[in-house]
């Protein structure tokens, strides 16, 4: 399970060098036309820039990962329209420099920090995830980040930090979805401090060796594995150390239908639908549908921190 | 030419070029012509375009009586029978996507879900119900079932809150797009709740005469244009 086996030749995957540079290409393109009409071109996507990091074997999976083209086009970031698409022809107004995070709650270090501060001295490692959505399909990713654990424990959390809550930056600005009021803005999202600190628990600031595209959640994001991908929260701008538990974004907006765990649970539907099984993005045709794993696959390193609960209950 | 003429030759042909062009459009994203995509999840996307555009053609099919006698345009009834059965198709392709494409011909799947999903059921219930309207839309069905054609093929009021309840159940949040087609159902139901108690009233004051009556019942009114 630990050990990556491509099953699709290399060659068959656009190398994301080329999808980032006709990316790069296109917005040239766009914008040489929006300039000869408009005064100024606002947010045309820069070249995603190479990351140093190196690939972490320990954490892989035996399926290949999805293209580029299906992980930076086919998004939920209702921050940029609720359609698949929307994130990735719209994400591009978000500003993703200069950005920083506030730490505040039950912790000694508070404070409002540069990102670039906070990834000084920080090793960078790709690590290929399972990604299951709570709407029942699923990518596999090469992410590129560090353990949550490492940048939580910078902070220094006091013995009352039993939870840790994140939001995603609110400006309907750069976010013009945030001007219909599907969700309740900003975006919170919260882990157990347990779940916070394991390690498979990952900050993203990557993808295919490069830095994040905006619709990805740049410039910082969370990755819980074996979670629903909705709790994998974007954009972070916040993050709050709590003895209570977060009220979390789509919790509030319908709790019977998302719960605050959100552990992949093929034995737990949504009410609306089944949760047995998932489709793989960008899997052949008639070969998508596949069964869906507790805890996304991860239940080795993760049952163990929820022994003894009912899993119907704290779905 | 004469209005028959020019149903037959010019208007019919342009509803069904209409009619197939979603299909062909779709054919398109799936192969990749013509700069068509479906997108990263092909399945997804071919499954609501379908239901969609079936959609459409149920709420196209229910504004031809309001069109044709607010406009005076009785001869509008001659599209009506083709915009049903495209429903009924894009109905047909999209349960087919759901169950080859999406379900990859799990029946057990297909069994569970229809039992325990409700947006399922109702969709599948749906389904049902306009496979008898589409088996009776022949002239020779018409003739044949003479009032009763007109009892069965009300069922489409029925199918047409069934579809829109499927379509807003199985929307994750955001419901802006369902509400919008159960605005339209409303607006189509509203006007022959309103057109049917003036007939009633037409009917109980008859001194009042026909200024009383919201439609125009000029053109050939006969038994089987009547909704």
């Amino acid at each position: 399970m630990l050990t990556r086996v491509p099953r699709i030749a290399p060659s068959e995957i656009t190398p994301p060098e080329v999808y980032f540079s006709r990316r790069t290409l296109l917005a040239g393109a766009l914008a040489s036309m929006a300039s000869a009409s408009l005064p100024a071109v606002e947010g045309a996507p820069p070249a995603q820039s190479a990351l140093g990091y190196r690939r972490n074997p320990q954490y892989s999976v035996s399926e290949p990962p999805n293209r580029l083209e299906d992980i930076a086009g086919y998004n939920n970031f209702y921050e940029f329209g609720t359609d698949k698409e929307s994130p990735s022809r719209y994400a591009h107004t978000l500003r993703t420099r200069p950005w920083s995070v506030t730490v505040q709650g039950e912790a000694e270090v508070r404070g409002s920090f540069n990102l670039e501060d906070l990834l000084k001295g920080q090793a960078l490692e790709e690590r290929i995830y399972r990604f299951r959505c709570v709407e029942a399909w699923s990518l596999v990713v090469p992410w590129v980040g560090f353990p949550l654990s490492d940048l939580l424990a910078r902070f220094k959390p006091t013995s009352n930090a039993k939870y840790v809550e994140f939001t995603t930056l609110y400006d309907p600005a750069q976010m013009p979805g945030q001007r219909s009021g599907v969700l309740n803005w900003p975006y919170v999202e919260g882990l157990r401090i347990d779940e916070a600190m394991h390690p498979l628990t990952l900050m993203v600031v990557g993808l295919y060796g490069r830095v994040l595209p905006n619709q990805d959640g740049a410039p910082l994001r969370l990755i819980v594995p074996w979670k629903y991908g909705f709790k994998s929260i974007k954009s972070i701008v916040q993050i709050r150390f709590s003895a209570r538990q977060p009220n979390t974004a789509w919790n509030v907006a319908a709790p019977q239908e998302y719960g605050f765990y959100a552990n992949v649970n093929p034995q737990v539907d949504h009410p609306r639908w089944s949760q047995a099984s998932e489709r793989r993005i960008g899997a052949p045709f008639l070969a998508a549908r596949q069964p869906t794993l507790p805890f996304n696959g991860y239940a080795a390193q993760v049952a163990s921190l929820y022994q003894g609960m009912d899993l119907r209950r704290y779905f | 030419m004469n209005l028959t003429q020019r149903y037959r030759y010019l208007y019919k042909p342009l509803v069904f070029v209409a009619g197939v062009a979603p299909l062909a459009w779709m054919v398109c994203g799936a192969l990749q012509l013509f700069g068509a995509s479906l997108g990263a999840d092909p399945v997804k996307k071919l499954e609501h375009e379908c239901g969609k555009t079936a959609l459409n053609f149920l709420m196209l099919t229910l504004t031809v009586t309001p069109v044709r006698e607010l406009a005076g345009l009785p001869q509008l009834l001659r599209l009506r029978r083709m915009l049903g059965l495209f429903a009924f198709f894009y109905a047909v392709v999209h349960f087919t996507v759901y169950l080859v494409l999406d379900l990859e011909l799990n029946f057990r799947l297909l069994g569970a879900d229809i039992v325990k999903r409700p947006y399922i059921t109702i969709g599948f219930s749906a389904l049902l119900l306009l496979l008898p309207l589409a088996l009776t839309s022949t002239n020779g069905m018409m003739r044949r079932l003479g009032r009763r054609w007109h009892s069965l093929h009300r069922l489409i009021y029925p199918i047409a809150a069934l579809a829109l309840w499927h379509f807003y159940w199985q929307v994750k949040r955001d419901v802006r797009e369902p509400l919008l087609y159960v605005g339209m159902l409303a607006l189509l139901l509203a006007y022959r709740l309103l057109r049917w108690r003036a007939r009633g009233a037409a009917r109980a004051v008859p001194a009042m005469g026909p200024a009383a009556r919201l439609t125009s019942r000029s053109g050939s009114a006969t038994a089987p244009e009547r909704t």
